[in-house]
């Protein structure tokens, strides 16, 4: 016999002495993990249900339950892992692709975790952010070649400078469509982003009436479904990025299941309720470079020239010479996101082995740009699962300009990366728009949380600045010297251009 | 690998009426502020100095050893007419040791290798280049017109006197006093550096040395000698012989005002400083520095953004003074006109009268 459910999960462990028979695990666990007996005055908990998300644990109000990695456990099998005979065991069961949420969690290397930063001592200062002026201000666009300047009368600027995002952190909040993450969860980023000065994305989701109102720090995207993409939606942006990848799922497109599609997000797609909103894997009107040149003056036009238009992919081998033509066709910026990406929903196959890391993607991407004397004519952001200031410093100093941040953003919200987003049933509100859940997320509490986690990396940022002697955000970009990667082989450094731990300059 | 590190004096002193004056005031000036260095490098620029040989190239050479001097001459005769060559004068009664071979050459370009006044520099640049990059043991310590650089292992003050300065006159000086703190004495590495007719001595370290250095390698510039004063040479001839921008942009661009500041300025300021930080950012030189710049239209003094480093001075008639320390000027200079502390990031510039820049 074998059973459609494999055995391995999570664990309840319920101290019967604290619990008051509240019974708000009961109510609240959208996997209905949690069950009363009247008769026997206890509750029960089916733990093959569970999802390891831990709200239940969160909201228990004598802190009775705690959730545990189940103990019952295969024979040890280097290549017959527990994952891989549950995989198996799921898809002899369903005949179908096995889906998942989040993004890859497979031990490939993780640079950050391999790169030391440089401080100061002793024949240069580090310089205390507290005290001294420590700035983070981040402009994404293209960059002007020359500056000329009319001296004719008073000194006048002769150059037209191409339209800018101004930010004050080098972090923004990455796509995440409305229809993936709630009403309350989107509502919190875009006032979060508002209010500190910096930018959320819209994901491929269209941008709720609601929110139109928060247009100047919007970043409006334009997938390949062309989802609730009107001329409106556009104009009420403060830029366009066209996405062709994402980290998560390269090369294919994505998937709203339809009992997601509630009448307001059926509004904001401009889909039927109810109907899958599958967006294609590649745009049907891109089927080459010239064809995104065209979209991307398309989309120039569509906005009289006065937003800068930046495309996403997803880092794959050939990253270097794709952005090189992305350049070149004329994006003003080009977001790269690594395999660590995040996503809602995507095939666990593809999510765990298609891609490469964001650190090396960022690294050959720079040098290639800077090699091509293109680097200025576009900003580079990347994405894919940073998950702390210092990775975000290291990115910098890599090359890049900004960093987008999402599976962090939902973590601040409450998420705890059980990696269920594509069930709908995200206990925590987030990754759900059943009204019972979504109201669980209050977005004035959110919106502090995620503007306390700006502000907690930018103290972070500028004091690992003011350590290395620096005060302005430009004089880390790019600056390799600050870094030294640790127990790296000779072409892991070469393709990072870094050095060593132990080389001085 | 050689690192630039550490204290150092600087001292800068000119006449903008054009007057010339020896190099004695700069190397007293120096030894004043003997506190500051420690023994393993000082060094002059003169300006004016070679007035028979003023449409020249004066070539400065430090030879480890004959063969290295064969190969640079082999290429210099290939690419340029050799008006004069000539060991360059010394005093063998000093404190200075094993000083390397010491020569000078005045070069004009052969006309078949360039003949435009730009083109003519771009190719001296690539020979200077040529020769540090690739000849072993030799090394071009100054290559600009009418000027010279004197530079090697010592305290500063025995420097000038090794170097006969007394005997030149020059209508500006800029000297260096070196206190480098992990780096093994070498006489190419001692201040000033210079390329063409620029010349840098720098206080300080600079932090965004990294991202100065990629920034510079997009126009052709090598950073071989992982050097500060390198890097700021490079910035200088980039902006101010390519781009032709003036002191005063320069100073916006490498020791930029604050966000802050530039919210205070009136419109037309506030889009040039912000125009300049978006499309020059990676030319910002962060981190502790004094810098004195000098150059054939006069010298230019310029602190870091939150003047880390100190930098002092003063005016006398026609005479500009620059300082680590105002007692380097009251050594040469006792009454001066008027005596004052740069702001941060404010050049402070010293133009030579008929010149411009």
């Amino acid at each position: 016999m074998v059973k459609s459910t494999p055995p391995f999960g999570f664990t309840i462990d319920r101290d019967d002495e604290k619990c008051i028979r509240c019974q708000a695990c009961v109510r609240m666990c959208s996997n209905d993990v949690h069950a009363y007996d009247a008769e026997k005055d206890v509750i029960v908990s089916d733990s093959t249900k569970c999802v390891g998300c831990h709200f239940c644990e969160a909201i228990c109000p004598t802190s009775s339950l705690t959730v545990e990695r189940t103990q019952s456990q295969y024979r040890e099998n280097f290549n017959w892992t527990a994952e891989v005979i549950n995989d198996i065991k799921s898809q002899a069961g369903s005949g179908g692709v096995i889906l998942t949420g989040m993004g890859c969690d497979k031990p490939y290397t993780n640079y950050w975790d391999r790169i030391v930063l440089n401080a100061s001592q002793v024949t240069n200062p580090s310089i205390d952010p507290l005290r001294e002026p420590m700035e983070l201000r981040t402009f994404i666009g293209r960059k002007p070649d020359r500056v000329e300047i009319d001296s004719s009368g008073e000194p006048k600027l002769a150059t037209e400078i191409s339209p800018q995002l101004e930010l004050e952190t080098p972090i923004m909040f990455s796509a995440m469509s409305y229809g993936s993450i709630s009403y309350n969860a989107s509502l919190a980023l875009a006032r979060a982003a508002s209010d500190f000065g910096t930018f959320w994305n819209t994901g491929e989701g269209g941008l709720h009436k609601d929110f139109y109102k928060y247009g100047p720090r919007t970043i409006v995207q334009v997938a390949s479904g062309r989802f609730g993409v009107t001329r409106e939606y556009l104009n009420t942006g403060a830029a366009i990025e066209i996405k062709v990848g994402q980290g998560a799922k390269p090369g294919i497109g994505g998937h709203l299941p339809g009992e997601k599609v509630t009448e307001s997000i059926s509004e904001t797609r401009m889909i039927p309720i109810g109907t899958d909103a599958l967006s294609p894997a590649p745009h049907h009107d891109i089927y080459s470079i010239e064809d995104l040149r065209q979209l991307i003056y398309a989309l120039k036009e569509a906005t009289r020239y006065k937003k800068p238009v930046g495309v996403k992919i997803a880092a794959v081998h050939n990253v270097a010479p794709i952005s090189s033509g992305i350049v070149r066709a004329g994006a003003d910026f080009i977001v790269i996101d690594g395999v660590r990406g995040g996503t809602g929903a995507a095939p666990k196959v593809i999510r765990d082995n298609v891609g490469i890391p964001i650190e090396i993607a960022a690294a050959v991407v720079d040098s290639r740009l800077r090699e091509e004397g293109i680097r200025n004519q576009a900003s580079l952001i990347v994405a894919g699962g940073f998950r702390r200031s210092s990775d975000v410093v290291k990115a910098i100093a890599l090359g890049a300009d900004a960093v987008y941040i999402a599976t962090s953003a939902l973590v601040a919200m409450g998420c705890t990366i059980c990696q269920k987003c594509y069930t709908g049933k995200c206990n925590w509100g987030i990754a759900t728009q059943d009204p019972y859940l979504t109201k669980r997320l209050n977005p004035e509490i959110a919106t502090r949380r995620l503007k306390n986690l700006l502000r907690a990396w930018s103290l972070e940022i500028k004091e690992m600045m003011g350590g290395m002697g620096i005060n302005a955000i430009e004089s880390l970009r790019g600056n390799r010297e600050q870094l030294r990667g640790v127990g790296l082989s000779e072409v892991e450094l070469e393709m990072l251009g870094i050095k060593h731990v132990g080389e001085a300059w | 690998m050689e690192v630039d590190r550490g204290g150092c004096s600087l001292f800068g002193v000119m006449d903008e009426s054009g007057k010339r004056f020896s190099g004695a005031q700069a190397t007293s000036a120096i030894a004043k502020m003997q506190d500051r260095e420690n023994g393993l490098g000082g060094g002059f620029a003169g300006y004016g100095i070679y007035p028979r040989f003023k449409n020249c190239y004066a070539f400065h050479l430090l030879y480890d050893n004959e063969k290295a001097e064969e190969s640079t001459e082999r290429c210099l005769e290939e690419n340029y007419s050799i008006e004069k060559a000539e060991p360059i004068p010394t005093r063998k009664k000093t404190t200075i040791e094993n000083p390397p071979l010491l020569w000078r050459y005045f070069l004009t370009v052969k006309e078949t290798k360039a003949n435009s006044e730009p083109g003519q520099e771009d190719f001296v640049v690539s020979t200077v280049m040529k020769i540090n990059g690739e000849i072993d043991g030799a090394f071009v310590i100054s290559s600009g017109k009418n000027m010279g650089i004197f530079k090697g292992v010592g305290f500063a003050g025995e420097i000038g006197k090794f170097f006969r300065l007394e005997e030149y006159k020059g209508y500006a000086w800029t000297a260096h006093g070196r206190f480098p703190t992990n780096t093994v004495g070498w006489w190419g590495g001692a201040h000033p550096f210079g390329l063409l007719d620029w010349s840098v001595v720098h206080n300080g370290e600079i932090s965004s040395y990294g991202t100065n250095k990629r920034y510079l390698e997009n126009f052709g510039y090598r950073c071989a000698l992982f050097t500060d004063t390198e890097v700021i040479t490079y910035l200088f001839d980039l902006l101010a012989r390519k781009y032709g921008f003036g002191f005063d942009v320069i100073g916006r661009i490498l020791a930029a005002p604050f966000w802050d500041e530039i919210e205070r300025l009136p419109e037309s300021q506030r889009e040039i400083c912000k125009a300049l930080r978006l499309a020059y950012g990676s030319a910002l030189v962060n981190g502790p520095f004094a810098t004195i710049v000098g150059h054939t239209g006069g010298i230019v003094g310029i602190n870091d953004r939150i003047k880390l480093r100190p930098l002092v001075a003063a005016r006398k008639g026609s005479m500009l003074y620059m300082s680590s320390e105002e007692s380097g000027i009251r050594e040469v200079c006792q009454s001066p006109d008027k005596v004052w502390m740069p702001e941060a990031g404010e050049p402070v510039v010293g133009r030579l009268e008929g010149a411009h820049g």
